[in-house]
């Protein structure tokens, strides 16, 4: 297999070329997603493809009727593409930040979510909403959250968490694909990070978390941008003689229990590393996970590495105190040895 | 053709005499299934709550009449209606109020989850106003798909001052979808009268917003409403956009089953009841259509016999099993 160095962005971007070539339901709906829509001159058109670039390019190449540019209409934009999944069409609906849930929240929560299931299985809404998390680009509070383990909450959804490029791509095709609501959560600290993908048809399954390193003696299971800090404390550790194992679970709905569970049994020990705010968070949720399946197997009470239990500050210094940091994980880890 | 017969078919919005009786059974249908879960609901054999759209019978019979079979509606908390006029099945739609294994739903949606999106019935909705955005959407599909289809929104007052009823509308204007959005103004949110909670006369003055046609109509004639209906869909079908319809109307029973109603005058509700819309069409529409009062009365006694039965399906029905729970949350549970 042939592999390309592509940025998370490219990566992103190649995968809804893709399944946009490959199949003619698959529409692009979302803010600024062309840039221009009031234009004919391509050039100005596709001025933006996206506030932050990933969507470059599409409606250049699949026309305005297939790259819809809304108005600043959240609601208007996950119920349309939730209706119009219900309909024959294969949605790729673009909420710009996560933190903009508020405004929809109805759609996705109530609508998107449950449709299948009120309708006694008999809607079936291939819908993937794209949309961005984490702090570290000074956007603030309203523009920051890690908010993912709200919609892991809602039954009838799917969630994706990719860290890596290859990943970003195989999943993101994977989720247009599949025939129930997913949301899809880029990290935007991600989007120029390199890493090799694949040539050729890339998916990558949904449920299926991954080992990024393997260790043997402490299992730190870290999502999104946190994969590439626990890579970082797991190599600090390494100079201490330290294995640490870094699980990295790619999706959060359907969660890939079996791959933690068993890397636990193995290292007897687990810290999970979440940005998200601590309550009610993924990061408890895999400790309880853990706590309620593979008590036994504990030699250390389970830590959890997180953000704080404030909103995403502005100021740099006080976002960097925010995001979890590998020396925070370095000091987990060592505590439970 | 007469002069005469010119004018009754104008009259008649050019609707066939089989037609009429048709629609009229549709009305029939929907008066006599919300009047029988009145009594059913009181009487404690129905679970959950129940909203009854008895009373408004001529805006779903007449909007429904101008769409074709593959068209798509929307529809809201009171959606019974709705969906006897787009065809759901009778039994169906009863065994789901039931809480039944052959309800619609399997029994897992109730009254206001009630979908058949085989026959473009994209749902019954718990949330106001949160039909219109699904309803823009399944327009766009059309529109995209360039299937011909259009899509019917029916919303009511109260959503009109929800902020989806604008978005939807904004989205839908400015891209000329095929859309419908028809308001069912029965002049109460809940307990809160438009006197209250709007400044504007009339919720199609809203259309101006929009710059697309507010059209104003007495909701208690369905040829009125077909009428209107009619040219809106075929604005819709043409590629010249939306159309927002407002239908003034009025529900009988409360907001929902076993609200009080202290909210309205006797005055006011006798004033709706002298317009009934069954009433209207047998006393304006009917004898010029030679539609005799033994007709509507053989229908009426037809449908009164079909409920029963409906109830005795949905009696007879049994009961989900505790694992139904866990089943159609999603269509694919493990990883492909």
């Amino acid at each position: 297999m042939t592999l390309r160095e592509l940025s998370y962005r490219e990566a992103i971007n190649e995968a809804l070329v893709e399944e946009m070539e490959r199949d003619e339901h698959v529409i692009l709906i979302g803010e600024d997603v062309a840039g221009a829509p009031q234009s004919d001159d391509p050039d100005m058109l596709d001025a933006w493809g996206g506030v932050l670039g990933v969507t470059k390019g599409l409606v250049g190449r699949f026309g305005k009727s297939r790259v819809l540019d809304t108005p600043i209409t959240e609601s208007a934009i996950i119920g349309a593409a939730t209706g119009a999944a219900a309909t024959g069409l294969r949605p790729v609906a673009e909420l710009m930040f996560s933190s903009f849930v508020g405004v929809c929240l109805d759609q996705v929560a109530n609508q998107a979510a449950k449709m299948r299931y009120m309708f006694g299985g008999k809607a079936r809404i291939p819908l993937t909403i794209r949309t961005t998390i984490g702090a570290g680009i000074g956007a603030a509070a309203q523009h920051s959250d890690s908010n993912y383990s709200l919609f892991t909450h809602y039954p009838g959804l799917k969630c994706v968490v990719p860290s890596n490029p290859a990943d970003a791509k195989g999943l993101l095709k994977s989720a247009i694909r599949d025939d129930d609501p997913i949301i899809f959560f880029e990290n935007k600290v991600l989007y120029d990070t390199k890493g090799p993908v694949p040539d050729g048809e890339h998916l990558v399954p949904l449920g299926q978390g991954r080992i990024a390193l393997e260790g043997s003696d402490v299992t730190i299971v870290a999502l999104s941008r946190m994969v590439l800090v626990a890579l970082e404390a797991a190599e600090q550790l390494a100079h201490e003689g330290i294995r640490a194992e870094v699980i990295d679970p790619r999706t959060i709905s359907p969660l890939d229990e079996t791959l933690i569970l068993e890397s636990v049994k193995k290292t007897e020990r687990i810290v999970v590393v979440d940005e998200d705010n601590p309550r009610c968070s993924m990061a408890t949720d895999i400790i309880a996970l853990v706590a309620t399946k593979a008590f036994d197997h504990l030699d250390a009470p389970p830590a959890m590495v997180t953000a704080p239990h404030s909103p995403v500050p502005f100021s740099p210094p006080l976002e960097k105190f925010y995001v979890p940091s590998a020396d925070q994980i370095v000091s987990a880890v060592r505590a439970m040895l | 053709m007469t002069i005469d017969s010119v004018k009754v078919a104008a009259q008649l919005a050019g609707l066939s005499r089989q037609q009429l009786l048709s629609m009229y059974e549709q009305m029939r249908t929907i008066r006599t299934f919300e009047d029988k879960l009145h009594e059913l609901f009181a009487a404690g054999d129905i679970p959950g709550f129940v909203h009854l759209s008895a009373g408004q019978e001529a805006v779903p019979v007449g909007v429904m009449a101008a769409l074709a079979a593959d068209d798509f509606i929307t529809s809201t908390h009171r959606g019974h209606g709705h969906c006897i006029a787009k065809g759901v099945d009778l039994n169906s739609m009863l065994a789901e109020i039931y809480g039944r294994t052959t309800g619609i739903c399997k029994g897992k949606g109730g009254s206001m989850h009630i979908a058949d999106i085989d026959k473009g019935m994209l749902g019954a909705n718990g949330i106001v106003g949160a039909g219109l955005p699904l309803g823009v959407g399944a327009a766009l599909s059309a529109k995209v798909r360039s299937s011909g289809q259009v899509c019917v929104c029916f919303f009511s007052d109260g959503a009109s001052n929800q902020g989806t009823f604008h978005e939807a509308i904004n989205m839908a204007s400015i891209w000329d979808l095929p859309c419908l959005f028809i308001c069912e103004n029965n002049k109460y949110a809940e307990s809160t009268s438009t006197d209250y909670s709007m400044r504007v006369e009339n919720i199609a003055d809203r259309a101006a917003a929009y710059n697309i046609p507010g059209i104003v109509v007495d909701g208690q004639s369905m040829i009125d409403v077909y009428r209107v209906a009619t040219e809106a869909v075929e604005r819709a079908r043409s590629g010249a956009g939306p159309s927002l319809i407002e239908a003034k109307t009025y529900r009988y029973y409360g907001h929902f089953e076993g609200d009080a109603m202290t909210y309205r005058t006797e005055e006011e509700v006798n004033h709706f009841h002298e317009r009934d819309p069954l009433t209207v069409f047998a006393e304006q529409f009917a004898p010029q259509a030679e539609i005799s009062p033994q007709d509507l009365l053989d229908i009426d006694q037809q449908i009164e016999r079909r409920i029963q039965e409906a109830v005795e399906f949905a009696h007879s029905s049994p009961l989900p099993q505790s694992e139904e729970c866990l089943t159609d949350v999603y269509v694919n549970y493990k990883s492909e």
